[in-house]
């Protein structure tokens, strides 16, 4: 048996740095350091260790959309285990929302082959946390999403999603689409050698032709939502700071009071 | 008057609050058509009328609690085809965003998630987000198909406007997907007592200068003192000195109270991505230099194990 595994990562800018908008209200990527999105570490992480606990033959695959820098993101998950990656890169995807990322991400992982679909809880930038289920809208196969263990065994997924109300445990026939999140297991660290070895696996590229995607599907233009404006918010009036000499607590006690929380 | 499509959040028939914070949003923009599925739906109609629901659609199949997310997509998918609506709301909750954004490719509409605010527009309703961590502040609309938006808890006032809320059953008929993930097993959250944390009017929370889990007894009896609900940060949740359930932040949930008052927390970019968009936020800890005292209204540098006792008598004293 053979298990193909594909894991979608996301390269994004810093959450750390200054993050901006450019003039056409997308995310400024120049002006900031880019880097694989942290969430997405753990799905690499969880693939990974699917992998080690298996007796089958598991292929893992990761799989980027996005501009000649995000190859960056593909060789840190190459480092840190990876088999082999798919950049799918082309100048006309500039824009897109989540509705067409989700469409070329669809229509790269169907040509390149799947058992299993493993992404991250959400990106650090756009943080909607809906790939995954768009993901297995378009594919027709299981969500199985915001797990925070996973186990694969003879076809079947299982997993535990940790809801608000309650804790689930979720079962479903392979093919399917996870989604793992923070609390999964923490990530490996790339080793010396997993960092060497990265630099030999191979990194295809593809554009949108090659998943028969016409520019006007994607993109700016061919984006379902329009940003109208993004205003920086105004920084906060700086409030007023005391040092506790005995009596902080009642001083705090006083501002609440006078705010009427009391 | 267009018809909004308002998705009921319950539990066995209780409406939770911030479906009740849509129906204040879905009258800006025209009259709240509510859908209520799964046990206890029916019971949803006197909460949802009483905010201004004209009719409260429902229907209970055992599909919506043994398998996940699909069975609802199905109905509401019904739903639109049967109201035609101006655009669905939907709670933002991590499976409220699920079903939104399944819903919306099925019907070949655009999505926008996370509002926190929403107005009527000429080109239909625009949605506010708070990005970035919270550093911007988008104007967004969905321009194609039925726009199909989630709202954030504390996105509004929940507002009495009395309407008809006449239920009426809604015929659905599950797709082939909709038994695709099984829910074998289900353990509900034991309650604390306190306010559920995204929908809460004050926070308390705690970070790594609480320095282990019994001392979060503290937090705990600040927040009690309030009516608050108990929040944490990563550095607290990773220590294993909280639950994961009540992380505050960018990994956690992300809050918008009245009143945040955060304790030993430093404010990373993390923590700040989850809370920075509270009305009034205070801190306690012992580095003046802490990020979290740029953000403040009140800020008192001192060790908390003298101050947050001392503010919780004061507090408790106060009240009589």
């Amino acid at each position: 048996m053979s298990l193909r595994i594909v894991v979608t990562v996301k390269y994004v800018p810093d959450a750390t740095g200054d993050r901006h908008f450019a003039d056409d209200l997308t995310v400024d990527r120049d002006d900031v350091d880019g880097l694989l999105s942290e969430l997405d570490e753990y799905a690499v992480e969880q693939a990974l260790q699917i992998s080690e606990n298996s007796d089958d033959d598991v292929e893992i695959t990761v799989l980027t959309v996005g501009p000649e820098d995000a190859k960056d993101a593909l060789r840190k998950a190459l480092s840190m285990g990876a088999d082999k990656a798919i950049h799918v890169e082309d100048d006309d995807l500039h824009g897109t929302d989540v509705i067409g990322t989700s469409l070329v991400l669809a229509k790269a992982i169907e040509k390149a082959g799947y058992d299993l679909v493993i992404s991250g809880l959400a990106s650090t930038d756009g943080t909607m946390g809906v790939v995954p289920a768009l993901l297995a809208e378009r594919l027709g196969v299981p969500q199985v999403t915001l797990l925070s263990e996973v186990s694969v065994e003879n076809g079947t997924v299982k997993g535990r999603r940790d809801g608000d109300a309650a804790s689930e445990n979720l079962e479903a026939s392979l093919p399917a689409v996870v989604s793992v999140t923070d609390q999964s297991g923490e990530a490996r660290y790339p080793s010396f050698k997993g960092i060497m070895a990265a630099k030999k696996k191979p990194v295809e590229s593809w554009d949108l032709s090659d998943l028969d995607l016409e520019a006007g599907e994607v993109g700016l233009e061919g984006a379902w939502t329009k940003v109208d404006s993004a205003t920086e918010r105004p920084a906060r009036t700086a409030g007023t700071i005391v040092k506790d000499e005995g009596e902080g607590g009642k001083q705090l006690a006083e501002f609440l009071a006078g705010q009427k929380f009391i | 008057m267009a018809e909004v499509l308002v998705y009921v959040d319950h539990v066995d028939g209780a409406v939770r609050k911030p479906t009740l914070e849509l129906l204040t949003l879905a009258r800006r923009i025209g009259e709240p058509v509510a859908v209520a599925l799964g046990a206890g739906a029916e019971n949803t109609a006197a909460a949802l009328a009483e905010h201004g629901a004209v009719k409260v659609l429902t229907h209970d199949a055992s599909e919506y609690a043994d398998y996940l997310v699909v069975p609802k997509v199905d109905a509401l998918q019904a739903a639109v085809e049967s109201v035609s609506p101006a655009a669905v709301l939907v709670p933002s909750s991590a499976e409220g965003k699920e079903i939104a954004a399944r819903l919306a490719l099925r019907i070949g509409s655009g999505v926008i998630t996370d509002a926190t605010d929403l107005e009527a527009g000429a080109e239909g309703p625009v949605a506010t987000q708070s990005v970035f961590a919270a550093s911007f502040t988008t104007k967004s609309r969905v321009s194609k198909g039925t726009p199909v938006i989630t709202v954030k808890p504390n996105s509004a006032a929940v507002e009495a406007a009395p309407a008809a809320g006449a239920v009426e059953a809604l015929a659905v008929t599950f797709s082939a997907q909709a038994t695709g993930t099984k829910v074998t097993g289900r353990t509900p959250r034991e309650s604390t007592g306190r306010p559920e944390l995204t929908e809460a009017a004050i926070v308390v929370s705690g970070g790594r200068g609480v320095n282990g889990a019994e001392n979060f007894a503290l937090i705990e009896a600040l927040a009690d003192s309030l009516g608050a609900a108990v929040g944490a940060s990563r550095a607290a949740v990773d220590a294993g000195w909280y639950p994961h359930t009540n992380q505050v932040g960018q990994t956690g949930k992300s809050v918008s109270p009245q009143l945040y008052i955060a304790n030993g927390i430093s404010g990373a970019i993390q923590h700040r991505a989850g809370m920075q968009t509270s009305k009034t936020i205070v801190a306690v800890n012992k580095d003046a230099e802490a990020p979290i005292f740029d953000l403040v209204d009140y800020g008192v540098v001192g060790d908390l194990f003298d101050v947050v006792p001392q503010l919780t008598e004061e507090i408790n004293t106060r009240k009589g």
